[in-house]
């Protein structure tokens, strides 16, 4: 009895043994480019922003691939960055990076260079999203361009009156209490562009690029606001509750909440205030540790094609980088193409100002620009 | 068979040099459990302490392994984060002073003056918020304390102006006194239900009034279950981070978000999470060894 029970152990070990091998095969050092596509290998993991990866085009990417998708939300562009890094990356093949965290992967030897031309609709894509700054380097592409949309002002139409037109709203001690911002350190942009407009002597030409004056006084501009703030909202859906509970009457917002409480009628409209608007361009970005490459590499492909634009855009109120959804927009809701300016010369595109990370060197030659690291600091010291 | 035999010989060598050796008994004994809390415990907390004294690469926010106090100088030259300390420490003192003052006229009914089938119902009361989740319960108060919800709905219903209370520290006070409650409960009824009934009829005999009596007999003998049960309170406060992320409004950061926040949400500074995470573990030292001094751990 006692032979029989240690044979059995030891097949159970060898098994085991012969099992870890195979399993445990792997790249050391991981792809750094990716210029073809092969077999897809049935899984996918992908880190996105709420609501990114919607049944309503992963269940066919799914049947057409075979590719399982386990998707994962984030709630900030740090954290998308923290995840991709942990367990020492290589546990989430793409992400879908915004242009705040973007250059931090791409330095940070995080994500492989992709080929565009294994995305059959890149040439489809608007001039401007087809090599952005956020994603290209020395023509080197770091992923594919996705959707974009810019920080808008909602507001509740019965509670603020007259509707505001200007980004002042949001620091006026009028709504005291009433005010919800995202708790997001490239939220000190948003502050520069409005002193850009309301105070020239300060000289800021790029919100992303500001010298210690210009972000002593974007800084100071948003410790005067912290009174007036309810909350610092986190998720998407927090906003969307304080503005449901009347918590919050006037605030900075995506599109996707404005459609969110519009649905759920709650009387909310938002718009691009007169001082212009940040705005954020996602791209898919592939992990240099990617497990399942080639199931990325078909996801992207898929999410570029017009109806899966058209769909995500409608889905999120975000607005498509491919030039073709914008007639399957206006097929699943009229007049959508032209609402998100999904058909807007290049010029318009050209003027929304566009998340970046901030670095030191910003090309006055004389690397005297507040970096990423000092933002952060300084932002968290804001909300403390 | 002779293997069977050469193995009992062994059994009874071993057995031999230990009893001959008491001290080798002990660790032998004390290993196992000394060796799992250096491991799991201390280890991690060694991590910690290590980590707090190093820095991170800003852009690539990769961790540099060269010794500076640079994180702890940055806590303590900002006026914001000794803010926040500052913030954590007296909240939590709040909360514990009021989980103690319901706590002890609750407990001191259950123990001395309800009838055994009263005492099951309310120690009932008292575990069932425990068997819900702590997630559900938070976000229960957020939609009671919310503008439009049902607080201010009952205030206006009885024709009361409503209180503007969401999101805010009271919010948070409210909602943390609620949720520690029972553990400020159980230790002190533990420890009223302790005091033998002869003390309080010689106190009576010497002529003790009820409230002298409560004051210089059973006061001072539950003591040591209110500080026992304050270590709860003022322990889970301070190390708390999602009531105040869920309840909490713009000026209501704890120790706990700034540690998520660099460490995790923002810029991936585990350094700088790491050297703030240790003052809590400070705070908690003081509190404990006081606490020790009062006698609190023999309640426990």
């Amino acid at each position: 009895m006692r032979k029989v029970r240690v044979r059995h152990a030891f097949v159970a070990a060898v098994a085991v043994a012969l099992c870890v091998p195979t399993a445990g095969v792997g790249k050391a050092d991981g792809i750094s480019s990716i210029t073809k596509v092969g077999q897809t290998e049935g899984a996918l993991s992908m880190i996105g922003w709420e609501g990114y990866a919607q049944d309503q085009w992963v269940k066919p990417f799914v049947q057409k691939t075979g590719c399982k998708v386990n998707r994962k939300y984030a709630g900030s562009s740090d954290e998308m960055v923290t995840l991709m890094r942990s367990g020492g990356g290589g546990q989430y093949d793409l992400v879908s990076a915004s242009g705040d965290a973007s250059l931090r992967l791409i330095y940070g030897g995080d994500v492989a260079t992709v080929d565009p031309k294994l995305v059959p609709d890149y040439k489809n894509f608007f001039k401007t999203f087809q090599s952005p700054p956020n994603n290209t380097i020395d023509g080197q592409h770091y992923g594919i361009s996705l959707q974009w949309g810019p920080n808008t002002l909602l507001y509740n139409t019965k509670k603020v009156s007259p509707a505001p037109t200007s980004w002042g709203a949001i620091y006026d001690p009028k709504y005291k209490g009433k005010v919800t911002v995202p708790n997001n350190p490239i939220q000190i942009a948003d502050a520069a562009l409005y002193l850009s407009k309301t105070n020239k002597k300060l000289g800021i030409t790029d919100p992303y690029e500001l010298t210690k004056p210009q972000f002593d006084a974007a800084i100071a501009l948003l410790k005067k606001q912290r009174p007036l703030v309810k909350k610092y909202w986190g998720l998407a859906s927090d906003e969307i509750a304080l503005f449901k509970n009347g918590d919050a009457t006037i605030g900075a917002s995506w599109p996707y909440q404005t459609n969110t409480l519009q649905a759920a009628k709650v009387p909310v409209k938002d718009l691009i205030p007169k001082e212009g608007a940040t705005g954020w361009l996602d791209t898919w970005m592939v992990s240099k540790k990617a497990k399942h490459p080639n199931c990325a590499v078909e996801w992207i492909k898929w999410v570029s094609t017009p109806t899966v634009q058209a769909q995500q855009a409608l889905y999120f109120g975000e607005t498509p980088v491919n030039r073709l959804a914008c007639k399957t927009m206006d097929k699943l809701a009229k007049g959508s193409c032209a609402q998100y300016h999904a058909n807007a010369p290049e010029s318009y595109y050209r003027s929304i100002k566009f998340w970046k990370t901030p670095v030191a060197d910003c090309g006055n030659g004389r690397k005297d620009c507040m970096d990423y690291s000092k933002w952060v600091t300084a932002w968290t010291q804001v909300i403390s | 068979m002779a293997s069977t035999s050469a193995l009992l010989d062994n059994r009874r060598r071993l057995a031999a040099i230990v009893w001959r050796r008491p001290w080798l008994r002990t660790a032998a004994l004390l290993v196992p459990p000394v060796g799992w809390m250096l491991l799991l415990y201390v280890a991690a907390l060694a991590a910690l302490f290590v980590y707090a004294f190093w820095g991170i690469d800003v852009f690539t926010t990769k961790v540099v392994h060269t010794w500076n106090l640079d994180n702890f100088r940055e806590i303590f030259e900002s006026g914001a984060f000794r803010g926040v300390i500052w913030r954590t420490i007296w909240i939590a003192a709040a909360v514990t002073a009021t989980c103690a003052v319901i706590a002890f006229p609750f407990a001191y009914f259950m123990a001395r003056v309800a009838t055994p089938r009263v005492r099951m119902v309310l120690f009932i009361l008292v575990l069932l918020p425990l068997w819900s989740s702590y997630l559900v319960r938070v976000y229960a108060w957020k939609v009671i304390l919310a503008q439009d919800g049902v607080l201010n709905w009952s205030l206006e219903k009885i024709g009361l102006p409503a209180a503007n209370i969401g999101y805010s520290n009271t919010a948070m006070w409210l909602v943390f006194t609620y949720i520690w409650l029972p553990f400020m409960i159980l230790p002190v009824y533990a420890a009223l239900e302790r005091i033998p009934h002869s003390y309080i009829e010689a106190s009576r005999d010497l002529g003790g009034r009820g409230l002298t009596t409560l004051r210089r007999v059973i006061l001072p003998l539950a003591l040591p279950g209110v500080v026992a049960g304050s270590i709860f309170t003022f322990s889970l406060t301070l190390g708390d981070y999602i009531t105040p992320t869920l309840v909490g409004g713009a000026g209501s950061t704890f120790i706990g978000n700034v540690v998520y926040s660099t460490g995790l949400g923002s810029a991936g500074n585990l350094p700088f999470a790491a050297a703030f995470a240790s003052i809590p573990l400070v705070v908690m030292g003081i509190y404990l060894v006081l606490a020790k001094r009062s006698g609190a751990f023999e309640a426990l």
